[in-house]
């Protein structure tokens, strides 16, 4: 059998669809999983970064733990988490040590995109605005975060799709999510479907970008669209 | 984990160091192969598009949809093609480098002042000789910055291929690792990757100092 006849057949089998191992529920196991490793690194990378953006203060030592913790191989992270949580039940084997590994994984683009816009706004408008006589939340609220939020979207879009690219890694230890049908594919030599689960983690990861993308041309007030958005992180400077 | 089981039983780390250092040379070897290999061919397309701009948006564009594309997924596009092997491997591998490679070198090429190219020029060099004793010399901060995101990422993708039968350390990682229950065998992979990446980080970064000594003493790289 070619792979395209193979493809077909495996497609043709809707148990493959809509079972208990169907291909969409992997899909949703997916996105529940990214989306929830996305919020929890938002709410702790998005204070730090704002922290450090409005007070410069532990900024140096925040972006260089931030940089190592970029370089830091994800099996490897969640290598070493896994011994440590072995025994806890339920989730302790198959689901912890991939969501702290994917939670580390996104909280440094967000850290280091947020203090980066937050550094880049005019210190004339900051001077403006306390000259109006805002107060410093009022000042981050008002003036640094809506000039800031091109890159700090630009972070959340880099974090994001690298959390949705990981989340395959999960299935290692046993999680679901697309990654399950490309390790049980080449467990089993079935080439479908390991070649169906990557082309869906492809599409997953590539619709997140596009997404992303659009939220930023959506979110970003039109006064502040014509500046250029930084869409590297800082570590790639 | 098998209850009881230290998280590291200093004897079969002392046991197996040969094991071990096979692990280790063979990371080396994939990640200097992928970033290798990478480096050629990203070279001669950032050469290309320098020479025809219009290439530019579709190189970059297809390299960054290569980029897009999660590792272990890259991986099993590949197998139906060339199977669980190290070529799998290292094509996923090369493929990863090629984006960060070819923004760095166009960078780093174009980062050249314009009177410094006008001034070669003027002392009568060919192109090809403006390009190996001015430019590249002038771009070779940025191009080893790009050097070293490419080696650091490639380290951690290569504990990856352990999925598909390759792996260096990945393979203690997961093979005699998280598979067999083995805490001591995880711990040896991550942390000797780990040390890699700021290993080679480190010395990429010192290997570029010392042959721009004028850079370190401007600045120009951190």
């Amino acid at each position: 059998m070619t792979l395209i006849e193979e493809l077909g057949a495996w497609l043709a089998d809707p148990a493959h669809w809509t079972g208990p191992d169907g291909l969409l529920t992997r899909l949703l196991e997916h996105i529940a999983l990214s989306g929830a490793c996305l919020a929890m690194a938002v709410a702790i990378a998005l204070p730090i970064g704002l922290w450090i953006g409005h007070t410069g203060r532990g900024a140096a030592a925040v972006i260089r733990a931030a940089n190592i913790g970029q370089a830091l191989p994800t099996l490897g992270v969640i290598g070493i988490i896994l011994p440590l949580t072995a025994n806890i039940e339920p989730y302790g084997f198959d689901l912890i040590p991939s969501i702290v590994a994917l939670v580390a994984l996104a909280i440094p683009p967000i850290v280091t995109n947020t203090y980066a816009g937050l550094r880049q706004v005019d210190p004339e408008a900051i001077e403006a605005g306390r000259g109006m006589g805002m107060r410093e939340l009022q000042l981050l609220g008002l003036v640094e975060v809506p000039l800031a939020l091109p890159s700090v979207l630009a972070g959340l879009r880099i974090s994001a799709v690298q959390v949705v690219a990981t989340a395959t890694l999960a299935a290692v230890l046993g999680a679901g999510g697309l990654g399950r049908l490309i390790i049980d594919g080449i467990a089993q030599q079935d080439d479908a479907q390991l070649f169906i689960g990557a082309l869906l983690v492809a599409i997953l990861a590539i619709a997140t970008e596009l997404s992303f993308a659009g939220l930023q041309r959506l979110a970003i007030s039109p006064g502040v669209r014509g500046r250029r958005a930084v869409r590297e992180s800082a570590a790639d400077a | 984990m098998p209850p009881g089981e230290p998280l590291l039983r200093p004897d079969w780390v002392v046991n197996n160091l040969d094991v071990i250092g096979e692990r280790l040379a063979e990371h080396l070897g994939m990640t200097a192969t992928a970033v290798g290999v990478g480096f050629v061919i990203s070279f001669v397309l950032a050469l290309l598009i320098r020479r025809r701009r219009a290439l530019h948006a579709t190189v970059v564009g297809a390299a960054g949809i290569l980029y897009a594309i999660p590792s272990l997924a890259l991986f099993a596009f590949l197998i139906p093609f060339s199977g669980i092997s190290f070529v799998t491997a290292e094509i996923a591998l090369v493929s990863y480098t090629l984006l960060i490679l070819v923004r760095n070198i166009l960078l780093g090429l174009d980062s050249v002042p314009s009177d410094v190219l006008e001034a070669a020029d003027g002392m009568g060099y060919t192109s090809r000789q403006r390009l190996w004793r001015v430019e590249l010399p002038i771009a070779l901060p940025i191009i080893v910055a790009g050097l070293r995101i490419a080696t650091v990422t490639t380290i951690g993708l290569v504990t990856v291929t352990s999925l598909i039968g390759q792996g260096g350390l990945g393979y203690l990682i997961v093979v005699a690792g998280i598979n067999a229950f083995f805490p001591t065998a995880i711990y040896v992979g991550a942390l000797l990757s780990v040390a890699l990446a700021v290993a080679a980080d480190a010395l990429l970064l010192a290997v570029q100092r010392r042959l721009t000594p004028w850079s370190a003493a401007r600045g120009e790289t951190s």
